[in-house]
């Protein structure tokens, strides 16, 4: 298959695409403005190109990339339903996009009455008092969180509060959030009945440490695709500990409408916008990760925050003294919720109910039809959520076949795959999650692929081992990456190897 | 569906979910809209606001306007690229791979520096995280931080130093650039890092080179370089250059929006050593596994990353600006290694320009004189907010309100003046300014 050599072999000296507007003002010698040992000595060596050098270039790159809008994307915990164009070009109205964020108030009041609109629909969605626009991602979500609670336990004279817990199954970012907060994170095992958090686990924890804990962090419904019925008690239990109940949001899609963090008994929540409001992940970003509090932590809220007065107009406010400060400069990732704010006004309070049961029953379904030739986790489990965790530990014992195998099996039917070995506490776990955009014939397409996939693991194991076959490049030697690192292109590196054109 | 489930209804589906916790009723949300009635109420939404292309800008601050070639959207917003997540399957994901692996070798190309990452939230966020590689994890001490770094850079610098327990001491200006005697004073052995903004938040040029052996006076002390106007490395020594040991900034208005200051592109390089600290994504080049040795790129070193580490991961990273970065990169490739140069030129030209007209002007003093880059401020005859209030009649955005982070610079305002502007904005600026001077 023919590879796309790197920009920076492609072109000649003195090619360019981009042009710039000539120096119409007088001008002074450089030298007489910048120090001479202050300029710069050596030209950064950007590449010279032609446009449509760039253009074939990029054009070629993004037919080598799998999106949501290419095909059927399962990945667990990632929510990666479809992206609505409408979204796209609301984002990109001038009156949006060309703003700058010191501007006057005065002239940035559509801006600003978005996000206090935006504010009260994702308070109202998750059952809370209010809710900042500021954090950036789910992590970022994360960490403001801590930071509140922080801030929160510290005004009460409680500032020795350490320890944060957080089941075994949740997500990375968990306890790295708390590492950066300054926390220590306490996992707790899961019930290997229920699939919930381990309750007698939690009691004794809170009967030995709990004038320590500060915070648990839980998702729900967890990353096993299964809600803990246990959430109430919890709350309770963490709450007369003198603890704070924090919500990772990644699974919210599951929830919209049916039942709400903070009617769980939680404190603090964050959304992940480019999940649950379907705002397209770039790559890998950008997302925003706004969130949601109870009144008691509102005093402690990074600011600015929108607010309108009584003559209807919109202007930022001073979150007061006890703010943690900001968390990032300006005031939020705003193109990411202009989208969020045309989704939820386009679904509006049945529309979202619906994603919900759409997404609930679209896993219910997989998960039911998968299980004649996949090992699913916590069988006993009667209904999953919004998402599943299927196994591969029928095919690894029977002939050697592992998840990232059928991973990357997946891709030659022209789908992406499940995230795969997470979570962590089950063997060759594949989490698989449809969401609600997806079609009846696309879930059926699936389930034949992942039965014939289980067919050839029995019949014809190397077919899945070697896999993909079809794709731009076959697997990739990632321990050769990791020993080697080469993460740059420096003038002289050998050529891109393989037959590219130009 | 239901039947194959041997389910009933939808309502049987939500058995899981104790009743307690059920919310009985219609969330309280205004009712769906169809398509042209949403795009009739965001459009209304965003006339609202008087974008740039509907006034004539002069701030700056953090956030630069600089023209985005029309080439730059359209291979941005591909949606393979758009609609595609992290690439964990680097089979289907070559391109946002290669696409990133370029980005880091430009940001590198322009720092000077031997490693990038691809990308984080925003330039604040990207300062805290070189700090973090300053300390090590676990590491305690002490970051001194000029006060012409960015304020909200500095905001955001002292509430992640709250949470994670690290001090952060500020060193004072002198004219418009950091006093090197107070900086002198304040390196000492506790110090593990010392970040300075080029050029800094007034749009002074740093005497980088004066400044970096007061740093590395202290052998394990980090020279922390933020940049926040990327223009500037087309004309001012790259932060290799000055032996700045990690460099950060934001990349945003390299071929994205400004977007109202949001989705932003931090960025982060380093030299060598500091490659198993690096926080967030790491894209390398491999070969094809067997025979074949085709070249192909993957995320790499991910045993630093939270996903793997989990609590002792280098930082919490997940989500990044993966596109924005991607934009940057076609933005980059668009305007050359000359064209960088010319548009650094035609910056530091045209605000001189406007600088030397408004200086003109009896009651507008320049505050400082440090030589400066494309920004600068200005002493007003009047209040800042006043000011801004008289320019607005205009359809002209004045500068920055200084007062607002520096109370000794309330009534100095901080023009910025990029290659967007032309002669005659600045001519119909300083005309407007002259209405109130004194």
């Amino acid at each position: 298959m023919s590879v796309e050599p790197l920009i920076f072999e492609k072109g000649a000296p003195g090619r360019r695409a981009a042009t710039l507007p000539a120096l119409d003002v007088p001008a002074e010698p450089l030298e007489s403005l910048v120090p001479p040992h202050l300029l710069r000595q050596e030209p950064a060596p950007l590449p010279e190109v032609s446009e449509i050098e760039i253009v074939r270039h990029y054009t070629h790159l993004s037919q080598r990339n799998f999106g949501v809008d290419t095909g059927f994307y399962p990945l667990g915990s990632c929510t990666m339903k479809y992206n609505p164009k409408l979204n796209e070009d609301m984002a990109a109205l001038p009156g949006f996009a060309l703003l700058h964020p010191l501007q006057p108030e005065s002239t940035v009041q559509g801006a600003i009455q978005l996000q206090y609109e935006l504010e009260q629909y994702l308070a109202e969605i998750a059952g809370m008092a209010r809710v900042t626009l500021q954090p950036s991602a789910g992590a970022h979500g994360e960490l403001t969180g801590l930071m509140l609670i922080k801030a929160y336990h510290e005004h009460r004279g409680e500032g020795h509060r350490n320890l944060v817990l957080i089941p075994d199954n949740a997500h990375g970012t968990n306890p790295a959030s708390a590492t950066l907060a300054g926390y220590r994170a306490v996992e707790i095992k899961t019930d290997p009945a229920t699939g919930g958090l381990d309750m007698e686990r939690l009691r004794s924890l809170l009967d030995s440490q709990g004038r320590q804990v500060a915070a648990i962090m839980l998702t729900n419904p967890n990353t096993l695709g299964i809600f803990d019925r246990n959430a109430v008690e919890i709350a309770r239990l963490v709450h007369e500990a003198g603890g704070q109940l924090y919500y990772d949001g990644a699974n919210a899609n599951a929830v919209l409408g049916i039942t709400r963090p903070g009617d769980m008994g939680f404190d603090v929540v964050h959304f992940n916008l480019h999940k649950t409001c379907s705002t397209p992940h770039g790559g890998g970003g950008p997302g925003a990760g706004p969130i949601g509090v109870k009144e008691h932590l509102v005093p402690f809220l990074p600011g600015p925050l929108p607010a309108r007065d009584e003559q209807g107009n919109y202007y930022w406010a001073d979150p007061g003294p006890l703010s943690i400060g900001k968390v990032r400069a300006n005031t939020g990732n705003f193109g990411v919720l202009v989208r969020a704010y045309a989704y939820i006004r386009t679904y509006g309070p049945d529309g979202l109910l619906r994603v919900a049961q759409s997404a609930i029953l679209n896993a219910n379904y997989l998960r039911h039809e998968l299980a004649s030739d996949y090992e699913i986790a916590f069988p006993q489990v009667r209904l999953c959520q919004h998402e599943f965790v299927a196994t591969a530990q029928r095919q690894k014992q029977e002939s050697g076949v592992t998840a990232n195998d059928i991973a990357k099996r997946l891709l030659d039917f022209g789908m992406y795959a499940p995230t795969v070995y997470f979570p962590l506490i089950v063997h060759e776990a594949m989490m698989i999650e449809p969401t609600e955009t997806e079609t009846r014939e696309t879930l059926d397409y699936f389930i034949k692929v992942m039965r014939q996939i289980a067919h050839e693991a029995r019949a014809d194991p190397e077919v899945v081992k070697t896999a993909p076959h079809t794709t731009p490049v076959g697997r990739l030697d990632q321990a050769l990456a990791a020993r080697r690192p080469n993460l740059r292109w420096k003038p002289g590196q050998e050529a891109t190897h393989g037959l590219g054109q130009p | 569906m239901l039947e194959r489930l041997g389910l009933q209804s939808l309502e049987d589906l939500l058995e899981p979910v104790p009743e307690e916790v059920r919310l009985r009723r219609p969330l309280n949300l205004p009712p769906a809209l169809a398509e042209p009635d949403l795009k009739r109420l965001m459009t209304g939404m965003a006339a609202r606001n008087k974008s740039l292309d509907r006034v004539i800008s002069f701030l700056g601050a953090g956030t630069y306007e600089h023209a985005i070639p029309s080439v730059v959207p359209h291979l941005q917003r591909r949606s393979e690229f758009v609609t595609s997540y992290t690439p964990y399957q680097p089979e289907v994901s070559q391109g946002m791979l290669q696409a990133i692996y370029e980005f880091q070798t430009m940001v590198c190309q322009l720092t000077g520096l031997d490693i990038a990452n691809a990308s984080l939230y925003d330039g604040a966020t990207a300062l805290v995280e070189a700090v973090f590689m300053a300390l090590g994890p676990g590491g305690q001490g002490e970051v001194v931080v000029s006060a012409g770094v960015d304020p909200q850079y500095r905001r955001v610098l002292r509430t992640y130093a709250h949470a994670r327990g690290f001090s952060v001491r500020e060193v004072a200006t002198e004219n418009g650039v950091t006093s090197l005697a107070a900086l002198e004073a304040a390196v000492g052995p506790e110090t593990v890092a010392v970040a300075i903004q080029q050029p800094n938040f007034f749009g002074c040029i740093e005497d980088v080179k004066a400044i970096e052996p007061l740093v590395h006076r202290q052998s394990r002390t980090v020279f922390i370089s933020v940049t926040s106007e990327p223009a500037s490395f087309g004309l001012l020594a790259s932060p290799a250059e000055y032996q700045a040991d990690i460099a950060v900034g934001e990349l945003m208005s390299f071929g994205n929006p400004m977007s109202f200051g949001g989705p932003a592109l931090g960025f982060l390089a380093a030299r060598e050593r500091f490659l198993r600290l690096m926080p967030g994504r790491l894209v390398g080049q491999t070969v094809e596994e067997g025979g074949a040795k085709q070249t192909g790129y993957v995320l790499t070193l991910q045993a630093r990353e939270q996903h793997i580490r989990r609590e002792r991961a280098t930082s919490n990273i997940c989500t990044n600006q993966s596109l924005l970065a991607v934009g940057a990169t076609i933005y980059m490739a668009a305007l050359g290694k000359e064209g960088l140069r010319e548009l650094a030129a035609l910056c530091l030209h045209k605000a001189h320009y406007a600088q030397r007209q408004i200086s003109a002007l009896p009651g507008f003093e320049p505050a400082f004189s440090s030589p400066f880059f494309d920004e600068f401020v200005i002493r007003l005859p009047i209040s800042a907010s006043r000011l801004q209030e008289h320019l607005l009649q205009y359809d002209i955005i004045g500068g920055y309100d200084l007062g607002r982070d520096y109370p000794d610079l309330a009534d100095h305002m901080l023009f910025c003046v990029t290659e967007m502007r032309t002669r005659d904005d600045i001519d119909r600026l300083v005309a407007a300014l002259k209405e109130v001077a004194a």
